[in-house]
């Protein structure tokens, strides 16, 4: 172990003390174009040298763990490193100072580059079509059952309910209920879905089936044929959550599988750096059927132009403003280009073989239920710790201390002190080597090193319960709490 | 690692993929070099004519402004950059402080008790708020004004929509472009939640009649657009009583970028926070008594509430977050209160340079603008775009399509970008026009 995270107490920009002496003075009303009762009076931001502003920053980002720092196996989140050509060409001025309601005809690029990645998302994920409006996996969930909705009502029926496995990302039921329907969550069998189960759930009430194959548990469907069966027997749609396509590409795909809709997270499959949180961008992509509803505008190749089309009137509108996030569908298509058809093969190749390595190494130290073959990710429980008295939260924060980032914990719910591991393809053999190592030293230490975990990053454990206890979420209010507290103790 | 394995080839380990789904490959052109991929991209992105090679005259919602060379600095740090959402804060404090220090700027602007980390867009945002409104005062009404960006008001009907919500439109006044009072006194009923308008509004112009809003609303949700910027110099939501505030925070250091990513702004009144969709930092210590910070109020959200969450939010746009962050730091309050003054000065002076051209009419609209303004002509807008278009500018918003009412009219929108240059070439080349 020889990962010491960088410490500082970095004061708030706020509380800086290298404000101006002297501000100069300022018309409020600009010279009387603002009259006077719209007037601000007021403002409480420092002023800062840029030395100093930069100083900050870096301080902080040395306090801050990417994927450039190391292995990131947060399961279902393909924290893959990132080729960073990728994020040169988004700071290119013919990529960045374009603005969404320019004529078409000076963004032609553009338009095409979008048109291509559109064409290339429907070869991979086995579709007709795609959107590139949504701006995360989310999104575009939200996107796809609206698609659902609409065509549902468009053949006269309102269907209430969608149906989907206990295994499903927490944003699938959330979706669903953002678009009115009703959540119906089955209770999975050995891990996958249990087709029993989908059978007795489903009915004339049924919209769509959201399904993540491979799913949460890094578990192949391996019934996904029989499923689609039952749901489009009934007049149902499949979803497909397109959050672990990095398993299959080339291998299988949605749109083989009959799913009918699709979301794609460009940001984990194809390599958009994950920003502490986003951006990201969710395509959808449909069967045939399903196109005219999609949102406008469609970008149409006409006597060798592209044009924007807005004259669909089955469309469900919009999801979002303009075209959604193009310097994120320009890095996805970046990668693509560089991969290839056969490159893309590869990745989720390796992911595959990267996670089931790992997946081999740690299967004694921990728990590995429901069987052994893995696509690109596992998860596996954290039971065994219980008997020290440990939780997989404290392995997790100890991981931390080794310099890696841990996993995703307590998810899916299905597994006990579930830790969720996902390694991506751009990590080696020796990096898988030297995490496998650390687990095994890990659980074989004193519980207390454990309990009290992590001992070499910035901050050692939070006391989250505080946070939303005390509810501070800006120097204003933290200001205001100060006061308040030395009211408080203050002597009458 | 297939010899640990005891495999033979990779293929083994798809073998739980059933035959008849499987494919072959994908017919995808071969993969480029690094070299190869940017002489591809250069010459398909050379056809793009960027704002500085044509000087542009669009805002509605999406502003090109200056970006100290810092920001940028900053952004990129691979540390950020290449992280994810802060599950783990002990790991991840610098970024859980530049998203609090980005809470606590927009906090500071809009005067709100809470902003979120961020939503994708001000859409977006606009969307999730007419969901909010309904959580918080309930009734299936949501009244929203008619002076909105027609692609906010697309976004927000596929949100209401999608919760069996209404939208009712309140008309503008046709002198003052202001909120109609009169008719959205005549709109309000029980069943109405509450009620979105924009100040500065679709056409620049900053709403005079809030406090009136606020009377006519009574106990329903006032839900003000913002363009955050403005907030440097013109009273903040929050001082006329506004329950949510929604915006664009892609004026503070985020490139245009062709519409996206942007940054949706979102921020409420503390009694609401729990209502709020999206992520939220807060402060607290550590083990060792330090100040720290953390998500917090997570049980708001999907990933623990699934169905029952607020909203399905989960990647949103922190690096941009972080990058509003860094460009305020920069620019400091008199930086800031300078850019927007010269904002105002700007679109004031080029209002009055086009309204003195025969046949031309601005601003349009008798009130206080920000940095866009409504042009009135006698001559078809549309000849006016061409024109401008082989005169190598491109001219701003038409309005006719979306607001027929306006069928002569284009929004023109000018920041510090611009130079007197520019200014000169637009009038020159309006002129022009016959």
């Amino acid at each position: 172990m020889n990962y010491h995270q960088a410490v500082y107490d970095v004061p708030s920009v706020f509380e800086s003390c290298d404000r101006p002496k002297k501000p100069k003075a300022f018309d409020n009303t600009v010279g009387g174009l603002i009259p006077e009762n719209l007037v601000r009076h007021g403002l409480d931001i420092p002023d800062l040298p840029e030395r100093d502003v930069v100083k900050h920053f870096v301080n902080l980002s040395q306090m801050n763990f990417g994927v450039d720092n190391g292995l990131y196996p947060l399961g279902s989140c393909t924290m893959k490193y990132n080729p960073k050509v990728c994020d040169e060409i988004v700071s290119w001025k013919t990529v960045s100072d374009l603005h969404p309601l320019q004529d078409p005809s000076t963004i032609q690029g553009a338009l095409r580059l979008m048109h291509e990645l559109e064409q290339m998302l429907c070869e991979i994920g086995g579709v007709d079509s795609v959107t590139l409006q949504p701006a995360a996996g989310a999104h575009g969930e939200y996107t796809g059952i609206q698609l659902v909705r609409a065509y549902h009502e468009a053949n006269g029926e309102s269907r209430k309910e969608i149906v989907l496995p206990d295994t499903s990302h927490g944003t699938n039921p959330a979706s669903a209920a953002m678009v009115g329907y009703d959540v119906l969550e089955l209770p999975s069998k050995e891990g996958c879905v249990d087709v029993e189960a989908v059978k007795s759930a489903v009915s004339k009430d049924t919209a769509a089936f959201m399904l993540t194959n491979p799913n949460t548990l890094g578990l192949f469907e391996k019934d996904v044929c029989e499923i689609a069966g039952i749901i489009h027997d009934a007049g149902a749609l499949l979803y497909y959550d397109g959050a672990n396509l990095n398993a299959i590409m080339g291998k299988t795909s949605p749109g083989k599988m009959d799913f009918d809709i699709v979301h794609f997270n460009l940001h984990k499959t194809f390599a958009t750096p994950h920003g502490g949180g986003g951006p990201g961008a969710g395509p959808v992509g449909v069967k045939k059927r399903l196109e005219e509803f999609l949102p406008v505008p469609r970008i149409v190749l006409k006597d060798g132009k592209y044009q924007l089309d807005n004259d669909r009137p089955k469309s469900i509108g919009k999801v979002r403003a303009f075209f959604g996030n193009y310097a994120v569908l320009v890095r996805a298509y970046a990668y693509i280009r560089l991969h290839g058809g056969n490159g893309l093969v590869s990745v989720s190749e390796n992911a595959v073989l990267n996670s089931n390595y790992l997946k081999t190494l740690l299967k004694d130290t921990f728990e590995l239920p429901y069987g052994d073959l893995r696509k690109h990710e596992f998860v596996m429980s954290g039971r065994p710790l219980k008997a020290k008295g440990l939780k997989t939260m404290d392995f997790a924060k100890r991981l931390l201390d080794y310099g890696f980032h841990a996993p995703t914990v307590y998810f899916p719910l299905v597994v006990d002190e579930a830790i969720m591991i996902e390694p991506t393809e751009t990590e080696s053999k020796e990096t898988l080597d030297l995490f496998a190592d650390a687990c095994k030293k890990i659980v074989a230490e004193d519980p207390e090193v454990l309990r009290t975990a992590p001992h070499n990053t910035a901050r050692s454990r939070l006391n989250e319960a505080k946070a939303a206890r005390d509810m501070i979420f800006s120097w204003r209010g933290y200001e205001k709490k100060m006061q308040a507290d030395a009211e408080k103790a203050r002597p009458c | 690692m297939l010899q640990y394995l005891k495999l033979k080839s990779v293929e083994e380990l798809f073998s739980d993929i059933p035959a008849s789904v499987r494919t072959d490959g994908l017919r995808l052109p071969d993969g480029l070099t690094e070299l190869e991929l940017r002489r591809e991209l250069e010459a398909m992105m050379a056809v793009n004519r960027t704002v500085s090679q044509q000087p542009t005259f669009l805002g509605a919602g999406v502003y090109h402004h200056f970006i100290p060379a810092a920001v940028k600095t900053i952004v990129m740090r691979s540390e950020f950059i290449t992280s994810y959402t802060p599950y783990q804060p002990e790991i991840s404090q610098g970024m859980l402080q530049a998203l609090f220090e980005y809470q606590s700027f927009m906090t500071e602007l809009t005067g709100m008790d809470a902003v979120n980390c961020s939503m994708y867009d001000a859409s977006t945002a606009l969307g999730e708020a007419v969901l909010m409104s309904y959580r918080l005062s309930g009734g299936k009404k949501f009244l929203i004004s008619r002076a909105i960006s027609p692609e906010k008001k697309l976004v927000a009907q596929t949100y209401a929509r999608g919760a069996d919500i209404q939208l009712t439109e309140v008309g503008y006044d046709p002198m003052t472009g202001s909120v109609d009072l009169e008719d959205l006194e005549s709109k309000m009923d029980p069943d109405v939640s509450g009620f979105y308008f924009e100040s500065p509004n679709f056409f620049g112009l900053i709403e005079p009649g809030a406090a009136e809003i606020r009377n006519i609303l009574g106990a329903k949700t006032m839900v003000v657009g913002v363009n955050p910027m403005v907030l440097a110099l013109v009273k903040p939501p929050a001082d006329y009583g506004a329950d949510i505030v929604v915006g664009d925070a892609q004026v503070f250091g985020s490139s245009m970028s062709l519409g996206g990513p942007m940054i949706g702004l979102f921020g409420c009144k503390m009694e609401h926070v729990r209502k709020m969709p999206g992520r939220l930092i807060g402060l607290t210590v550590d083990s060792d008594n330090r100040r720290s910070y953390c998500m917090t109020l997570q049980t708001r959200e999907q990933n623990i509430r699934r169905g029952k969450a607020t909203s399905n939010i989960c990647s949103n746009e922190a690096l941009l977050a972080v990058a509003s962050a860094a460009y305020l730091s920069l620019v400091g309050k008199s930086g800031l209160k300078d850019i927007a003054a010269k904002n105002i000065e700007h679109a004031y002076l080029l209002a009055s340079r086009i309204g003195s051209l025969k046949g031309f009419k601005a601003p349009h609209f008798k009130g206080t603008h920000f940095n866009e303004f409504v042009v009135t002509s006698e001559i078809d807008p549309n000849r006016i775009h061409e024109e401008l278009l082989s005169n190598g500018i491109h001219g701003g918003f038409p309005l006719g399509k979306d607001f027929p009412e306006l069928k002569n009219s284009v929004l023109y929108a000018t920041t510090e970008m611009h130079t007197k240059g520019d200014h000169d070439r637009l009038v020159n080349a309006l002129e022009a026009v016959r």
